[in-house]
């Protein structure tokens, strides 16, 4: 027979593996729920399908004398240069939101021209532009 | 002028760290009885350097000295005296100027503090730290050196980035680095004991007073960011998930474990592997989130345009420090002699012990979120965020049981206890807090399923932390962090259950209807003020029993053109009420954004309180040494 100390240190590990397990998979359960793809206007152009249940994050830029305000909700284009998405807001816009300025919003797209977003995002540095715009630009 | 102090007193330190990392090295392989008295000079040296070079930095700065590259960049002559000297940590450079400042001056007190320690142990723990000290050396004067030159010299600089401009904003930052770099301390005299062999009850006693004050230091530090994030950024929120805040969170949640079972080894000499596995940890994450935060790869929205090749340095660095720390954990693991001392499933040992599992749970959610970004990203390209929903999914079950544990793990007794003591007090709280939360939730707009447990457990705890202060089984700063600590839980989850907000674009002389409440934007004046123009804002905010005014601003900065918004919040002991607006465009719409935010300031107030406890128990455990 093994003894108490034995057993009890196989009881031990047995609960750190399960614990283990346990995190592991509930963290990658919801990851997988919990995951905002990055994309931009010309990603969007090339999709097959449209999720409507699925958050996404489109940047950009403001498209210049895109922004156009009502009572209750905020129009604006976010483009790439390329390929333009109109958005439509409802909510407060960071300081740094802008036309002509790098833009991040966060929604449900409707259909490959519009998104419904929940969330604008402007970066602190007034100098920073997302990844993908200069790439786009630099191409151009 | 400045420049070539700074930048030669930065040779010099690492001249004198060659120096004190071969002496140590050799002094470790004889056996002397005492400290060399050059090597406590040379480090003395060393940090006398490096402060006038952290000086001459912050004189350039004040000076406006924009030969240098780095005020070039980073000040303005307009600035304000108190801007201009936190300018000088506010950027990449000066900021690992600052952060080696930190690490050779908290080497300098471990070098008078451990007088009574065995020399072994102290002059390994000089050679660990004096090794991370040339590493941040070599790291600066090679990729980001703060004393560049520019020439010709410009006749302005191009840093005047309102938003940056606020006080919470300059000091946390410092704060934070106490935090961090005390776990540096931390690391290498972990490794330095498990050399020389002395890790045990007396090193426990030693190791804990540099436990604490990082750990104050962190606790501060992520509470201004908060706080800063709140008042400043106008989300009105205080914790958005961001990586940038994620970072600070994983080494906070490490060393309240090690915090835990540093006690444990003080008190039973037990859990020793655990403890090192824990210091190492703690440092590697401190370093890791200066690499994230400085690198400029974290896709967050506090990162600031950054050079990405300065990175990899630090994650090469990184990675050779915890290469060394694995193999010599593992080469003198065999050292650690393990007291056989019985201990029970129910005692303290495990109380303690499952807090320790809880305090992993947490940092491991929070680690694969910030970094499962970063890795897919070199993966297949893919880029993505992670939401505040994956967090909350995890961490908010897990609350329910760690709080449980909370509620009765610190009232054990060493060794063994039983659970069979029935207690009428602790039935009584029970049912308070259920009454308690009845009340609560029964005014609850948003239902959560899991609101109803999470209310009464927070409350039972909160309750049973007050009645913990009439019996004197616990050190009074526990008994205060912990009460902090459930305080801050009940905030947390009352905000977060109660809070509201309205968001509309509107003109002046506009009303609105948000709940039961009406919005009134009465005016608008502009006015010119110093270097921008001030758009003030009167709106009221009336319901049946009250009415409140707020005046929240917007600036437009001219250079650079900067438009900031300067949010209103009336806060009282029950709640915050929170207005911002901002201009989009010259059609007359403004748009405002109000918040209705209970029990706010008990946020902060609790947080406050958890550090108090801490720092208690600093001063009450100097007071037994002397």
């Amino acid at each position: 027979m093994y003894g108490k100390k034995v057993k009890f240190r196989a009881l031990f590990i047995f609960l750190i593996l399960i614990s283990i397990i346990l995190s592991i998979f509930l963290v990658t359960k919801s990851l997988e729920e919990n995951v905002v793809y990055f994309k931009s206007p010309t990603d969007i152009k090339n999709f097959t399908e449209v999720k409507n249940t699925e958050k996404i994050r489109v940047g950009g830029m403001v498209k210049k004398n895109s922004i156009k305000i009502n009572d209750k909700e905020i129009f604006f284009i976010i483009t790439d240069f390329k390929n333009e998405l109109l958005v439509n807001f409802t909510g407060s816009v960071p300081n740094l939101f802008e036309e002509g300025k790098g833009v991040v919003a966060e929604g449900i797209l409707k259909d490959k021209s519009f998104l419904n977003a929940d969330k604008i995002l402007a970066k602190h540095d007034e100098n920073y532009m997302p990844p993908e715009v200069s790439e786009a630009l630099k191409n151009n | 002028m400045s420049n070539y102090f700074g930048n030669y007193s930065l040779y010099i330190a690492l001249i004198a760290s060659i120096y004190l990392i071969i002496k140590s090295y050799i002094d470790t392989n004889i056996n002397i009885k005492n400290l060399n008295k050059n090597l406590v000079l040379i480090t003395s040296v060393q940090t006398v350097m490096i402060i006038i070079s952290f000086i001459s930095l912050v004189v350039a700065f004040i000076i406006s000295d924009f030969s240098n590259e780095t005020v070039f960049n980073n000040s303005h002559t307009l600035k304000p005296l108190f801007y201009k000297i936190s300018g000088s940590w506010g950027n990449h450079e000066g900021s690992l100027l600052l952060w080696l400042l930190v690490l050779s001056v908290f080497l300098y007190i471990f070098l008078l503090k451990s007088r009574s320690q065995n020399t072994k142990y102290r002059l390994l723990t000089l050679l660990f730290q004096q090794i991370i000290i040339s590493g941040f050396l070599i790291f600066i004067l090679l990729t980001s050196n703060p004393f560049n030159t520019v020439f010709p010299i410009p006749s302005e600089g191009l840093g005047l980035n309102p938003i940056l401009q606020d006080p919470a904003l300059a000091i946390h930052p410092p704060i934070l680095y106490f935090g961090y770099v005390g776990t540096s301390i931390i690391f290498s005299t972990s490794l330095a004991a498990l050399v020389a062999g002395n890790i045990g009850d007396s090193w426990a006693k030693h190791i804990k007073s540099w436990v604490l004050v990082s750990w104050i230091f962190l606790t501060i530090g992520i509470l201004l960011g908060s706080i800063w994030a709140y008042y400043e950024l106008g989300w009105g929120g205080f914790w958005f998930w961001d990586p940038v805040e994620n970072v600070s969170l994983m080494p906070w949640f490490c060393l309240t474990a090690l915090l835990h079972t540093v006690i444990v080894l003080e008190k039973r000499n037990l859990f020793k592997e655990w403890t090192i596995i824990l210091s190492i940890t703690t440092f590697s994450l401190s370093m890791s989130g200066t690499f994230l935060v400085r690198s400029g790869i974290l896709n967050s929205i506090h990162t600031f345009a950054n050079d990405p090749s300065r990175g990899i340095f630090i994650l090469s660095f990184l990675f050779v420090l915890v290469i060394m720390s694995v193999t010599i954990f593992f080469f003198n693991q065999k050292k650690l002699t393990s007291t056989i001392k019985n201990s029970f499933i129910i005692s303290k040992e495990t109380a303690i012990l499952v807090n320790n599992w809880f305090m992993m749970f947490f940092l491991s959610v929070v680690l694969v979120g910030t970094i499962y970004p970063i890795f897919l990203e070199v993966l297949n390209g893919s880029k993505i965020s992670v939401g505040p929903p994956f967090y909350h999914n995890l961490l908010i079950p897990f609350l329910i049981p760690f709080l449980v544990f909370m509620s009765f793990g610190p009232s054990l007794k060493w060794i063994k206890d039983k659970l069979k003591k029935f207690e009428y007090n602790l039935l009584i709280i029970f049912l308070a807090s259920i009454l308690i939360s009845y009340f609560i939730l029964i005014n609850a707009e948003k239902k959560f399923l899991l609101s109803v447990p999470l209310i009464i457990l927070s409350f039972y705890l909160l309750l049973v932390t007050i009645n913990d202060f009439f019996n004197k089984k616990s050190s009074l700063s526990q008994k205060i962090s912990h009460f902090g600590f459930s305080l801050l839980i009940t905030s947390i989850l009352l905000n977060g259950l109660f809070s509201n907000e309205f968001n509309a674009n509107m003109k002046v002389g506009e009303e609105r209807k948000f709940n039961d409440k009406v919005i009134k934007l009465n005016s608008v004046n502009v006015r010119d003020i110093d270097n921008y123009k001030s758009l003030k804002a009167n709106f009221e905010i009336k319901n049946q029993n009250s009415f409140i005014q707020l005046s929240p601003e917007v600036r437009i900065y001219q250079q650079p053109f900067t438009i900031t918004s300067e949010a209103d919040i009336k806060t009282t002991l029950f709640s915050d009420n929170f207005l911002v607006f901002n201009i989009l465009k010259d059609d007359g719409y403004y748009n405002v954004r109000y918040q209705y935010k209970p029990v706010m300031i008990w946020i902060w107030i609790s947080t406050i309180l958890i550090s108090i406890g801490g720092l208690l128990s600093l001063i009450k455990k100097n007071e037994k040494k002397y």
